[in-house]
């Protein structure tokens, strides 16, 4: 299966996949030639058999949650219950129409309006929004509803936003898209938040402060309440990173917290698929003050208690519409299955587990000689492990290690991140991993440790089962090839 | 407990080698003032049989009259093997292929997605997807701002043929970063943007966006506008429909030098209407300008041995890198829809396509014969539309969907809100899906509540 072609190599002109056009019909008379297409698009021409089997075998050279363990780190990659999909795929919910009458769909409009009851009361919020439809679009939902509560009350010298230099970068490039400059707050050796250079940082410039707790660093911001304070009296408002919600969910309510906004990522927490790079779905949540602002359209309630969009009319300060629609409606509706099934002694399962989980393989890799970024704290759902003493000695990188697990059958842990840590691995096992994964974890990591004390070449040549060998990253951005042509092709 | 592996005796001894007595002993850095009480408000677990049969009452509750609405989402065929392939769990529970030797389905997918796009549009290059048309529209005005380096105006003409909801979320999205959207009205008679109304000296000017076919169905004189706002010094932004894409002339082939940026909903290649999403957006650009486009993209390259791979690409614009200076804050984006319109291109071939095309518009012309031939009923615009088109009826739009509900009908899209200069203007669709017995029960059941 190393050589799979591309479904373009598969093509032979002419061959046409006639259960999908028997007949071609339908004239286009009215259309002047002039508007109509002169040449057709080079869309490949396959039999179905062909497509079948190319994109199985395609499927074939994916590492997924489903076939491996995939700890990688900040994303949450937990076991996607097959229920949510299925349920989420019935009929009555995939043929519906996003502008069908609202009579016609009291059906998903029940289910969004439960869904977003329960985000409030897991997150302490005081109103939800399941408009946006990722993480980042969360995020921007969120300093925009910032910018737009500065705004409200002419208070316009507000013009940077505060973010730890651990943040996922999404943080700063939304406060940029917002109209802000963004000022990097350092990590105490500790990995928590600097408040001496907060407090130094805050003043009247001071729109408000991205934060992710637990950190990117996998350890509790222990000061955030201090930290709260410190943003609030100067005047700016907190928002909320839910990337590592697993790890407190149900225990802490980011509302608790003092978060003025927050976002959520179902596709993490909620466990909605993250499927090869999304849909994702980033809800956020409101506290009273930032409420006027939320981006609409919402579900509410009439007095009859028929449920209904809330728009524009309802809500006319609102930061406005995000999507064309209503956002992921499909991957908000499995996140509500799986809330459902969890309930509420099962979302506080996650977090003690997802916490068990990740504070073993911690004492455990640690037990073995490996490094900890933070070895005197208390791991949260996730944690860094440094290999910088191998970067040296005997000169094994964390990428090194990141592609031989590749051939020992597990996904790389997230390597490269948070920036501020040399030769990491962020590593996040989740709750859904039994001991005996983790254990196999832990021996391959012995093993490849092992190797790399012998001959640092076994690492610097993997992977070496894998479907192809390491890539070259720099001839693609230099030589860019972002498209088969017909004529010519491209090297192979 | 629900999709937690562990057994009692798994519990204790991990327990102890974490060193503590507890599960609760793992969160002693959390101060104690901020642990939550009980969860109120979230009921007690359920398995899987009544979440089943909840969600499937919930489903019934879901009417799901003959849809004869577009709008932008579009209820198309969606052949059989496309989401057969689509959830097999090596791409549904896979994540952005950030390891690529471990992710070469993803990309290589991902790859072929972009070639198809591009193909679809004439561009020379696409991107692995956005969230969904209107967001892409968004983020194609920001990288026209980008892009055209000799415009100093950030103005961007922004049509009112566009989809209305589109350009609420461009000024959501936009309105942070000083960028004026010009508003441009249309041909009354023509229901499409006049070349003739346009300015002859508009001074700077960033971006034109052209809908091709425009938010009422409407065909624009692409080729026109298009030399137009490239002779004074514009970008041309495409807003296309893909399925358009098989019978219409491109936006790559626009007048002398085709459509800069383009973008649009990918819903009609294989996405169910599913209320609204998850859906995709598309963005195709020029080759010169591929560094200011947002997203993922994906590019071929070798490996150790010389072999052919994918990988993500010209990484260094994104977040990840660049943080506060990247093109935008996109991360991960719809990778899953991408995945079954990848498939879905496939199964079809441009002989598919073309065919869907022809269908569905030959249906919507059947279907405005015999409506317009209603009397009161009436065609709104003369200019050639594909597969949409805007009739006016003899009173007020909303009542009439209301009837037309109670006879089992969505009978299509009330413009009273944003177009009021209309008057009681409907926006109808009839897709391939959409049969002869169809159309005549529209046509029976309009011509009874107009009665």
């Amino acid at each position: 299966m190393n050589n799979e072609p591309l479904i373009f190599e598969h093509s032979r002109p002419g061959r046409i996949n006639r259960a999908q056009s028997a007949h071609l019909g339908g004239d286009l008379d009215d259309i002047p030639d002039t508007l109509r297409r002169q040449r057709r698009p080079g869309l490949p021409e396959v039999s179905e058999l062909d497509a079948v089997r190319h994109y199985t075998r395609l499927s074939q050279k994916n590492f997924s949650i489903d076939t491996h363990f995939y700890p990688l780190g900040s994303c949450t990659m937990k076991y996607n219950p097959r229920a949510c999909n299925t349920l989420a795929s019935l009929p009555g919910f995939l043929g519906q129409h996003p502008l069908s009458a609202v009579r016609d769909s009291q059906g998903i409009l029940a289910c969004l309006w439960d869904l977003q009851e329960m985000l409030k009361a897991v997150t302490g919020m005081c109103a939800v929004s399941l408009t946006p439809m990722a993480g980042a679009q969360g995020e921007f939902a969120g300093v925009a509803m910032i910018r737009a509560y500065h705004d409200a009350r002419g208070d316009d010298a507000r013009t940077e936003i505060l973010v730890p230099d651990a943040a996922h970068g999404t943080n700063p490039a939304t406060a940029t898209m917002c109209g802000y400059s963004v000022r990097e707050i350092p990590t105490d050796a500790q990995g928590d938040v600097d408040v001496v250079a907060l407090k130094a940082a805050v003043g009247p410039h001071t729109a408000g402060i991205m934060l992710t707790n637990p950190s990117t660093l996998g350890v509790f911001e222990r000061r955030i309440h201090e930290i709260a304070r410190i943003v609030h009296q100067a005047g700016g408002l907190l928002y909320y990173d839910g990337a590592n919600l697993n790890a407190i969910l149900g225990k802490v309510k980011p509302g608790d917290m003092g978060f003025d906004v927050i976002h959520i990522n179902l596709h993490k927490t909620f466990s909605t698929p993250h499927g090869g790079g999304g849909p994702g779905s980033g809800p956020v949540g409101v506290s009273e003050r930032l409420h006027p602002f939320i981006p609409i359209p919402l579900v509410g309630r009439d007095d009859n208690s028929a449920f209904r969009w809330l728009d524009e009319h309802d809500l006319p300060q609102s930061i406005g519409r995000l999507s064309a629609h209503m956002g992921n409606t499909g991957i908000l509706l499995r996140a509500y299955v799986y809330a459902l099934m969890l309930g509420r002694e099962g979302m506080v399962r996650i977090a003690d587990y997802a916490t068990l989980n990740a504070n073993y393989l911690m004492a455990r890799l640690r037990a073995a000689g490996f490094d900890m970024a933070l070895p005197e704290r208390r791991a949260t759902h996730e944690f860094i492990l440094t290999l910088k003493h191998q970067a040296k000695e005997p000169g094994v990188t964390a990428m090194d290690f990141a592609k031989r697990l590749l051939d020992y059958g597990f996904h790389a842990p997230t390597t490269y991140f948070p920036l501020i840590i040399p030769e990491c691995l962020l590593i996040e096992p989740t709750e859904t991993e039994s001991k005996e994964a983790l254990d196999a974890f832990v021996e391959a990591m012995v093993a490849i440790q092992a190797e790399a004390e012998k001959d640092v070449e076994t690492l610097k040549g993997a992977p070496y089962s894998l479907p192809v060998r390491r890539l070259d990253d720099v001839q693609a951005a230099r030589e860019l090839d972002l498209r088969w042509q017909a004529n010519g092709g491209m090297a192979s | 407990m629900p999709f937690i592996p562990h057994t009692e005796g798994d519990t204790r001894a991990m327990l102890a080698t974490c060193g503590v007595d507890s599960l609760e002993d793992l969160f002693d850095e959390i101060p104690p003032e901020l642990r939550a009480n009980a969860l109120d408000g979230i009921p007690a677990g359920c398995d899987e049989l009544a979440v089943s049969q909840l969600l499937h009452a919930r489903a019934a509750q879901n009417a799901q009259p003959l849809c004869f609405s577009g709008a932008g989402a579009y209820e198309h065929h969606i052949p059989a093997a496309v989401w057969e392939i689509t959830s097999r769990g090596e791409y549904y529970s896979a994540y952005t292929p950030y390891q690529a030797e471990a992710s070469q389905g993803t990309l290589q997918l991902l790859y072929e997605f972009q070639t198809m796009v591009a193909e679809l549009t004439a561009m020379a290059v696409a991107n692995a997807s956005l969230y969904d048309g209107a967001t892409a529209l968004a983020e194609a005005v920001l990288m026209a701002v980008r892009a055209n380096r000799k415009s100093k105006s950030r103005r961007i003409l922004m049509p009112r043929t566009v989809h209305p909801r589109y350009r609420d979320v461009v000024e959501t999205i936009v309105r942070h970063q000083g960028i004026e959207l010009t508003r441009l009205d249309y041909d009354t008679a023509g229901g499409h943007i006049d070349p003739t109304s346009l300015p002859t000296e508009p001074g700077d000017v960033t971006a034109l966006v052209i809908p091709q076919p425009n938010f009422f169905g409407a065909l624009e004189d692409a080729d026109t506008l298009t030399d137009w706002a490239h002779a004074h010094g514009a970008l041309v932004i495409g807003v296309v429909n893909p399925t358009a894409m098989a019978v219409i002339n491109p936006p790559g082939e626009w007048g002398g030098a085709g459509a800069d940026i383009v973008c649009g909903e990918g819903q009609p290649l294989g996405i169910p209407l599913a209320s609204g999403g998850p859906y995709f957006g598309f963005m195709c650009c020029k080759q010169k300008i591929v560094r200011q486009m947002p997203g993922r993209i994906i590019g071929a390259t070798v490996d150790l041995e010389g072999k052919r791979g994918y990988v993500l690409t010209l990484q260094a614009r994104e977040q990840h890198i660049r943080r506060s200076k990247a093109t935008s804050n996109i991360c991960t984006n719809q990778g899953l829809m991408t995945t079954a319109a990848t498939i879905y291109m496939a199964v079809m071939g441009s002989a598919g396509l073309e065919n869907v095309a022809r269908q569905c518009h030959a249906n919507t012309r059947a279907l405005i014969k015999q409506l317009s031939a209603i009397d009161g009923v009436e065609t709104v615009f003369d200019r050639p539309t594909f597969h949409e088109t805007v009739l006016r009826l003899p009173r007020p739009v909303n009542g009439v969907l209301e009837e037309l509900a109670g006879h089992g009908i969505l009978g299509g899209v009330d413009l009273a809100r944003d177009y009021p200069e209309l008057g009681h203007a409907l926006l109808v669709c009839a897709t391939e899906t959409r049969s002869e017995a169809d159309l005549d029960a529209y046509a029976v059941a309009l011509r009874e509540v107009l009665a």
